[in-house]
């Protein structure tokens, strides 16, 4: 009836993995009792859950993020605590725990963290920034989030029933096969993979047709925002890369519970073709996430620095450079697989040769600070603190893309180091700028600034002492995962990334509070505007929180800064002649209810419970069947209602203070006729 | 963010940076930087020397942020603004070729010495190479000297002067063989055999690992690699010859069940093919002929 379940699967085999779950639960029930405290369930579900507007989606996978970055980041700390402990002894996690945490680790900030943070930002972000209402798919964006979540949710239950993976967060057979993996820790790993990795797939669909057919009159491609830019290079790599991974989970999937033999030692089966599957996923997924932290990058320094992006023709021929180009290295995660001097060379100099667009896109950042007006606020630290770190992170990628230098680098401290150099400066510190940047735009909430400067000197700060020290052990030989060892002179550099991950955990701690901060003084700190940071792209030119609609009528884009360039001419704010009315994507619960079967079916084949993965396949094939039946998924919102809603926005409009002052360009709420030019 | 506050930060930051530099001075003995045969020196050299060419572009950028930030402060009413700039040709040109030329130098680097450095190559020496066949199991590692007959767990003795040329492979999950202050990694998988060959300069004991996660016990799966003299060498395999055991099928099958913090220990022979039949084993139920 359970299949594999029983209750042996509670974790009652050490203390520490007993907590955990017991905080996984605790913090469950205590955020449903707030919500049900509140009477928040309806309006929750209603408002929220059900929701296909893109920017409450966007928030939705924020939360996602930002809970998974905390779950993350627990793990990361009981890694350093036991590595700074665990010379000539066992430390405090037994090996079975220790590997699980470290596979978690990558698994959710890969997976759970970075992927949520930047379908956030897209789902906030790019159908402003490209003038429409919503994206193309609006129903298929709500299924895109909740399949991820459901692979979130698997993760977090592994916590509390069974055990998670020890086989690292790339899965390696065969070691993550049934012989030497009887558990059900890779069955979590592969069901949360292969769930959320539909959800992406879907998304990356999503913003292409989006990007591709509803970017507003006028805007080219070359007049395209660089984040825009980096979004579509995105969720290209997307599509062509995550089938990958998908083919690769689930050939291993039945390896395990099929008993075939695709990654097994014996039978024909062979680990090499896993391990190229994998990272002809792998390597491009580095460059899904670190694109658009690119965009962001691109347009945080232009807009604080109050200048025109520097290259932009430049820049946009780098992304997409590096889009090919990341599909073609895969080979360097392995060069000492005994493969010829030719194979080895060959994937060698393709790694080397993405450094030369990154570095064009690192000068051309800095030409565009060159003879602009640097505003310190915190987007800009994170960017600017980025760009130091990240060439150092690109230097040690170029070290270890040089195969002789890796066959003694390779699954080294260094190695980690270098990642970590690469995701921390490179991915997270873009997406908490572009958190930080559009933050009030999403919920019409200006961010308090000083507590996101403290955030980001804890996290730079905390960056250096945690991750300098692993390329020094990397010197000395020190192999990662690292349960103990019995080398002295690794002691004091661990207990000095310890000491790292303890200021980056206050960094984090200031971004909570950051939040708080800023939700409790929400009143002060309101965004009148729509434009608080004197904006140059078009989703400035929104309300902030915008309108379900974002645009009454749909802008005419005349330049790359488009909205910069309607201030300019004094256009940006007119009121036009009359309004009509607008469609709009009816909720729907079939999301939610679409996420929830997928739970359910990946925990059932994670336990063997057959007849629940029968059960739950069938629920989602009619909910599919029932929603693609529905005709009726539109809604409309009258000419009359928007104008009510317009007329608003210019009465809040005309009682605020524009950004820079009384005399910054382009405000007035005075209808204007302009002259096509 | 005012401008005290931002030189305040900036000086921070400067300090930290040379605090971190100063510490990475005690590792002059790290075994990377400071190799023990050849092949690790000449990958060691490759490593500086990529560092020094691309230090080219690194030092700029350093110096243009830090400059950039300051000189275009917006407090700085003096500097120039001039919002529109936003291309120029011949710079655009140099941001290009500058990283492609060092790119393109480096390429040429990599070439040449991913082929002079190949673990497959034989090392060429006027000593005769001796043989080693290393079978990775749970977690441990079995030593078989062919030429000798003998067969060692956890600890690699062989002559200081005398190319060494391995035959790697595992009878368990993949393994990652490495020698740090010898020379380079290569993985040991099961059913297939990879290769390496190594150099000791001098005679020393230096710590081999297995750089690959492998399970409960890959925290404790490292043995010692001892180059020694020719004469000592040759003591050694007396010793060895001397111990009772013998690695036949059925001694073998019980050191390959895992075991972690196995000790040292000695075979005074071993069954002929071993390392092969290991090998081929897993291809064995395939219905094609061996």
């Amino acid at each position: 009836m359970l299949g594999k379940l029983t209750v042996d699967a509670l974790p009652l085999y050490s203390w520490v993995a007993m907590g955990g779950a017991v905080v996984t639960v605790v913090g469950a029930l205590a955020v449903m009792a707030l919500i049900t405290w509140f009477k928040w369930w309806r309006i929750l579900w209603s408002e929220w859950l059900t929701s296909l507007d893109h920017k409450r989606i966007g928030i939705m996978y924020l939360v996602l993020a930002l809970v998974m970055l905390v779950r993350g980041f627990i793990d990361a700390l009981m890694m350093r605590a036991q590595q700074a402990v665990a010379l000539n002894s066992e430390g405090y996690l037994p090996p079975d725990h220790f590997d699980q945490i470290f596979s978690s680790h990558g698994t959710i900030m890969i997976f759970f963290m970075a992927m949520p943070f930047m379908s956030g930002l897209f789902n906030i972000v790019v159908p402003q920034q490209i003038g429409t209402r919503d994206v193309a798919f609006p129903f298929m964006n709500s299924v895109s989030f909740w399949l991820t979540t459901a692979g979130a949710g698997l993760v977090m239950v592994s916590l509390v029933i069974g055990k998670f993976s020890t086989a690292g967060w790339t899965g390696y057979p065969p070691y993550s096969g049934i012989e030497y993996s009887p558990g059900v820790g890779v069955d979590y790993w592969i069901w949360s993979i292969l769930i959320s990795g539909v959800g992406s797939t879907l998304t990356g669909i999503n913003f292409i047709a989006t990007i591709v057919m509803r970017r507003a009159p006028g805007m080219t491609l070359m007049r395209m925002p660089l984040f825009t830019w980096t979004t579509l290079t995105s969720s290209v790599i997307i599509i062509f890369t995550f089938p990958a991974l998908t083919v690769a989970c689930a050939l291993l999937g039945l390896d395990r519970t099929l008993g075939m033999h695709f990654f097994t030692n014996d039978a024909g089966g062979n680990m090499m073709n896993f391990i190229n599957l994998i990272w002809i996923w792998g390597h491009p997924e580095v460059y899904i996430l670190v694109l658009p932290a690119f965009g962001i990058y691109s347009e945080v320094v232009a807009t604080f620095s109050g200048k025109r992006l520097f290259g932009y023709t430049s820049l946009v021929v780098a992304t997409a450079a590096i889009g090919i180009l990341s599909m073609t290295v895969w080979l360097h995660h392995f060069f000492t697989m005994g493969s010829s001097a030719s194979v080895n060379t060959f994937f060698g100099i393709a790694t080397t040769i993405i450094a030369v667009p990154t570095g064009v896109k690192v000068f051309d950042w800095l030409f565009t600070l060159y003879r602009g007006r640097i505003r310190f606020t915190p987007p800009i630290m994170w960017t600017l603190g980025f760009i130091v770190t990240f060439v150092i992170g690109g230097m040690t990628g170029v070290m270890l893309a040089l195969p002789p230098a890796d066959y003694l680098m390779h699954n080294s401290a260094f190695l980690v180091a270098h990642f970590h150099n690469m995701i921390i400066p490179g991915v997270l510190f873009g997406y908490v700028a572009g958190f930080m940047y559009w933050f009030p735009k999403a919920t019409g909430i200006i961010l308090d600034e000083k507590w996101g400067i403290r955030s980001f000197w804890c996290w730079l700060i905390g960056f250096y002492l945690a991750f300098m020290p692993l390329y020094a052990l990397g010197f000395m030989g020190m192999p990662r995962r690292m349960e103990h060892y019995n080398v002295a002179e690794w002691q004091p550099y661990l207990i000095v990334a310890a000491l790292g991950a303890v200021v980056i955990l206050l960094g984090v701690a200031c971004l909570v509070i950051q939040l708080i901060v800023s939700v409790v003084e929400w009143q002060k700190r309101r965004d009148h505007t729509g434009d608080p940071w004197d904006g140059r792209t078009l989703e400035w030119l929104t309300s902030s929180p915008p309108a379900v609609y974002n645009f009454a009528v749909l802008p005419e884009v005349g330049d790359r800064d488009a909205f910069l360039d309607m201030k300019q001419r004094g256009i940006a704010y007119r009121k036009p002649d009359r309004y009509q009315d607008i469609h709009l994507p009816k909720n729907s619960g079939v999301g939610v209810v679409l996420g929830g079967f997928a739970f359910v079916l990946g925990f059932a084949m994670v336990w063997h419970i057959w007849w629940l993965v029968a059960v739950c396949a069938l629920a989602m094939w009619v909910a599919i069947i029932v929603r693609s039946s529905n005709d009726d998924d539109e809604y409309c919102l009258p000419a009359a209602e928007v104008e009510k809603i317009e007329n608003a926005r210019y009465e809040e409009l005309a009682h605020a203070s524009p950004p820079g002052g009384e005399d910054a360009p382009g405000v007035s709420t005075t209808p204007l006729q302009e002259n096509p030019t | 963010m005012n401008t005290a506050s931002a030189c305040r930060q900036l000086r921070t930051a400067t300090t930290l940076g040379l605090v971190l530099v100063v510490a990475g001075c005690g590792l002059n003995t790290a075994p990377i930087l400071d190799p023990k045969g050849p092949i690790a020196l000449a990958e060691r050299n490759l490593l500086f020397d990529a560092v020094g060419f691309m230090l080219i572009v690194i030092i700029p950028v350093f110096i243009m942020t830090f400059g950039f930030i300051w000189r275009y402060r917006a407090s700085n009413k003096k500097a120039r603004y001039d919002p529109e700039w936003s291309y120029n040709g011949p710079l655009d040109a140099v941001i290009w070729l500058v990283p492609a030329l060092i790119i393109i130098i480096l390429g040429v680097l990599s070439w040449i010495n991913t082929y002079r450095l190949d673990p497959y190559k034989q090392l060429s020496s006027s000593v005769e190479a001796i043989e080693v066949e290393v079978i990775a199991q749970d977690w441990k590692w079995l030593f078989i000297y062919p030429e000798q007959n003998i067969a060692v767990v956890n600890e690699l003795v062989f002559p200081s002067g005398t190319p060494l040329n391995l035959k790697i492979t595992s009878d368990t999950v993949m393994n990652s063989f490495f020698i740090p202050a010898l020379g380079g990694q290569i993985y040991a998988m099961a059913g297939m055999q990879t290769r390496l060959h190594l150099l000791a300069n001098e005679p020393g004991s230096f710590v081999g690992k297995n750089m690959q996660y492998s399970g409960a016990g890959f925290a404790d799966q490292y043995f010692e690699a001892i180059a020694t003299s020719q004469a000592d060498f040759d003591t050694w395999v007396e010793k060895v010859r001397q111990s009772p055991d013998q690695l036949d099928a059925s001694a073998y099958s019980v050191l390959a069940k895992p075991s972690s913090k196995h000790p040292v220990t000695y075979y005074s022979a071993a069954e002929p093919g071993l390392f092969d039949n290991i090998v081929v084993k897993y291809s064995r139920n395939l219905g094609r002929p061996e």
